[in-house]
C-alpha cells in the first residue's frame, strides 16, 4: 500500500517537468551550466578533502600524546615549514628542496624506464610474433618478474661497480616486465586481418613493426607502460635509499639517520604526488596516442 | 591462348595434431582476363580457403595456382583482397589507409603528386573522396567497404579477389555497392573473382558461376555461364528469362547438393 502511494506522487510530479524546461532562457542555461560544472567540480573535490581532512585530525589526535613514536601533523608543519613552502631553494650541493630532488630522481625514471620501454616493446613484439620465443621466454620473464627491486641491487652494484648505473639498472629491470608482457599480449591478439593486409602488401618486417604492430598493440603497450612506470618510481626510492646521492630516495634515508620524522613525512607526500602526476601523465599520453584505434 | 589465370589440379589439406582433414579436391579452373566469376557453395565447403590459395594467403597442398603462366606462391599486391569485414586500419583515417598501399606499391615508380592523384582518382570511383579525412570508425560499414574496395583497386591488381565483400551490409547498401562494382568492372575492365552465397549477386555480377559441392574435399561441382548483356540493370532483370533460368540453375544446384549431405549424414 505505502509503496502505491509513492508511484502516485511520483507520477503526479511528472507534468511540472516540461514546465521547466520550456522556461529556459539562454541566460538561464548558462547559469545553470555554470552551476553545473560547479556540481560537479564539489562532487569530485569535496569527498576527498573530507576524507583527508577527517584522516589529519586522526592522526593529530592519535599522536598528541607525548609518548607517541610518529610527531602529529601540527609538528609536521612547524618543523618542516621550509620544506614544504620552499620546494626549490638550493643552497649548495647537498642542501636543496625537494622539488630539487624529485626532479633528480625523475631524471634517473626518465633514463631508467626509458630504456626500460624500447627494450621492452621490442622484446615483447618478439615473444608476440614468434611462437617459439614465447615457449622459450615467457617462463622465464614470469620468473623474474617476480624478483623484488632491491634484491637485483646487489648483484648490480657488484656487475657495474658504480652507484649510479646500478640505480639505473634496477629501475630498468623493475620496470621492464609489465611491457614486454602487455606488448606481448597487444601483438597475439592483431587481428589476422591485418595480417593479411601486411602479407599482401608485402610490407618488410619494420614496416609490419612500425605501421601495423605497433599501432595495434597501442593500448595494450600503454597498460604495460602505465604500470611499468609505477614500478620504476618505486624503485628508485629504494634504488636511492642505498646508493646515495641526492634524490628524494636518499633524503629520506638522510632524515631517517638523523632523525628527522617530519621531514620524511613531508617526503612521502612528495614522493606520492608525482607518482600520481607519472601515472596520469603516462595515461593521457596513451590515450591520445591510441584514439580511434579501439573502435572496430 | 593460354588462360589468364589456372587453377591446376588443386587439393588443399589442413592438419592438425596428426589429423589431416581434406578441404578442397582436384579443383580445376581457367579463368580469362577482364572476366568476372563468382563462386558460390554452402558455408564451409572451403570457398574462402580457394580464394586464400589465389591471394597466396594460404599453400596448396598440391597443384598450383598459375597467374600469366606463373606460380603464385606467397601474397602480393597483383592479387588485392577485398575482406569481407572490410580490414581496414582504424588508426588511420580513409586517404591514410590507402596512402599505406599505394606508397608501399608506387613509392619508387610515382611521384608524390602522382600518388596523391592516384589515392584521389581511386576514392573517387567508389565515392569516397568526400571523407578523405574521417576514420574507419566515423563512417557506415557500407562506406568502409568502399574504401576496402578503393584500397584495392589502389594497389592495380591483375586480378580483385573479393571474399564475400557485402555479407555484413544491409539488403539496400549492398545494392548501391553491388552496382558500384559493377560500374567498376566495366570501367577498368579487370579480373575479378568473388565468393558468395547469395544467389542474385552472383546472376547479377557474374560472367561465370562456379558452384562447389559440400565439403569435405569440396570441389567444382558445375559451372554456369550467364549469357547476360552488359550493362545490367537489377530492375529490368527481375523478370528476363535468361537471368530467372540462371538464378533456378543455381538454385536447383545447392539446393539438390544440400539435400543430398543431409541424406548422408
Amino acid at each position: 500500500m505505502s509503496i502505491q502511494t509513492v508511484e502516485d506522487t511520483k507520477v503526479k510530479a511528472f507534468p511540472a517537468k516540461p514546465a521547466e524546461v520550456i522556461a529556459f532562457t539562454a541566460k538561464a542555461r548558462r547559469r545553470i551550466d555554470l552551476l553545473a560544472i560547479a556540481g560537479r567540480l564539489a562532487t569530485a573535490l569535496v569527498p576527498p578533502a573530507v576524507v583527508i581532512l577527517v584522516l589529519l585530525v586522526v592522526w593529530q589526535v592519535a599522536c598528541s600524546s607525548p609518548t607517541a613514536s610518529l610527531p602529529p601533523p601540527s609538528q609536521v608543519w612547524n618543523e618542516a615549514c621550509d620544506l614544504i613552502a620552499h620546494p626549490f631553494f638550493d643552497n649548495g650541493p647537498q642542501d636543496i628542496g625537494l622539488a630539487w630532488r624529485v626532479l633528480i630522481s625523475l631524471q634517473r625514471v626518465a633514463i631508467g624506464f626509458g630504456i626500460a620501454a624500447v627494450v621492452g616493446v621490442a622484446l615483447g613484439a618478439l615473444v608476440g610474433q614468434s611462437v617459439w620465443a614465447m615457449r622459450g621466454l615467457d617462463p622465464v620473464f614470469q620468473i623474474l618478474r617476480t624478483v623484488p627491486p632491491l634484491a637485483w641491487l646487489p648483484l648490480s652494484l657488484a656487475a657495474f661497480r658504480d652507484s649510479n648505473p646500478s640505480a639505473l639498472f634496477v629501475i630498468f629491470i623493475t620496470s621492464i616486465w609489465p611491457v614486454i608482457i602487455n606488448t606481448a599480449v597487444g601483438v597475439r591478439n592483431i587481428p589476422e586481418d591485418y595480417r593479411n593486409v601486411a602479407r599482401i602488401l608485402r610490407l618488410n618486417q619494420l614496416e609490419f613493426f612500425v605501421k601495423i604492430m605497433v599501432p595495434a598493440a597501442a593500448p595494450y603497450i600503454f597498460t604495460g607502460l602505465r604500470i611499468g612506470i609505477g614500478l620504476s618510481w618505486l624503485a628508485i626510492v629504494a634504488a636511492e635509499m642505498l646508493t646515495g646521492g641526492v634524490g628524494i630516495g636518499f633524503f629520506i634515508w638522510d632524515a631517517w639517520n638523523s632523525s628527522r620524522l617530519p621531514d620524511i613525512i613531508v617526503a612521502l607526500v612528495y614522493i606520492g604526488v608525482t607518482g600520481f602526476c607519472l601515472d596520469r601523465l603516462v595515461a593521457a599520453v596513451g590515450a591520445f596516442v591510441t584514439r580511434g584505434t579501439t573502435a572496430k | 591462348m593460354t588462360a589468364y589465370l589456372k587453377l591446376d589440379h588443386i587439393d588443399k589439406s589442413f592438419s592438425r595434431g596428426g589429423q589431416v582433414s581434406e578441404v578442397l579436391k582436384d579443383i580445376r579452373l581457367t579463368i580469362d582476363a577482364g572476366e568476372f566469376v563468382s563462386i558460390i557453395g554452402h558455408s564451409g565447403c572451403g570457398k574462402s580457403t580457394l580464394l586464400n590459395l589465389i591471394a597466396g594467403l594460404t599453400k596448396v597442398s598440391k597443384g598450383a595456382v598459375l597467374l600469366e603462366n606463373r606460380e603464385v606462391d606467397s601474397p602480393g599486391p597483383e592479387r588485392a583482397v577485398v575482406f569481407q569485414n572490410h580490414s581496414l586500419l582504424p588508426w588511420l583515417t580513409v586517404y591514410e589507409n590507402i596512402n599505406l598501399a599505394v606508397s608501399k606499391v608506387f613509392g619508387r615508380t610515382k611521384s608524390r603528386a602522382e600518388r596523391h592523384d592516384w589515392i584521389m582518382r581511386n576514392l573517387d570511383l567508389v565515392q569516397m573522396a568526400h571523407a578523405r579525412d574521417k576514420r574507419p570508425a566515423e563512417i557506415s560499414g557500407g562506406m568502409k567497404q568502399r574504401v576496402g574496395i578503393a584500397r584495392a583497386l589502389a594497389m592495380e591488381p591483375k586480378i580483385l579477389l573479393l571474399d564475400e565483400p557485402f555479407g555484413a551490409l544491409d539488403a539496400l547498401t549492398r545494392a548501391h555497392l553491388q552496382d558500384a562494382v559493377m560500374d567498376i568492372h566495366a570501367r577498368l575492365g579487370s579480373t575479378m573473382i568473388m565468393i558468395t552465397h547469395d544467389v542474385d549477386e552472383a546472376v547479377l555480377l557474374s560472367d561465370r558461376i562456379v558452384m562447389m559441392t559440400n565439403g569435405p574435399a569440396a570441389t567444382i561441382g558445375e559451372v554456369l555461364s550467364v549469357p547476360l548483356a552488359r550493362p545490367r540493370r537489377r530492375i529490368e532483370l527481375a523478370s528476363d528469362r535468361t537471368f530467372l533460368r540462371c538464378r533456378e540453375a543455381v538454385l536447383k544446384f545447392l539446393y539438390e547438393r544440400h539435400r543430398f549431405v543431409e541424406a548422408a549424414e
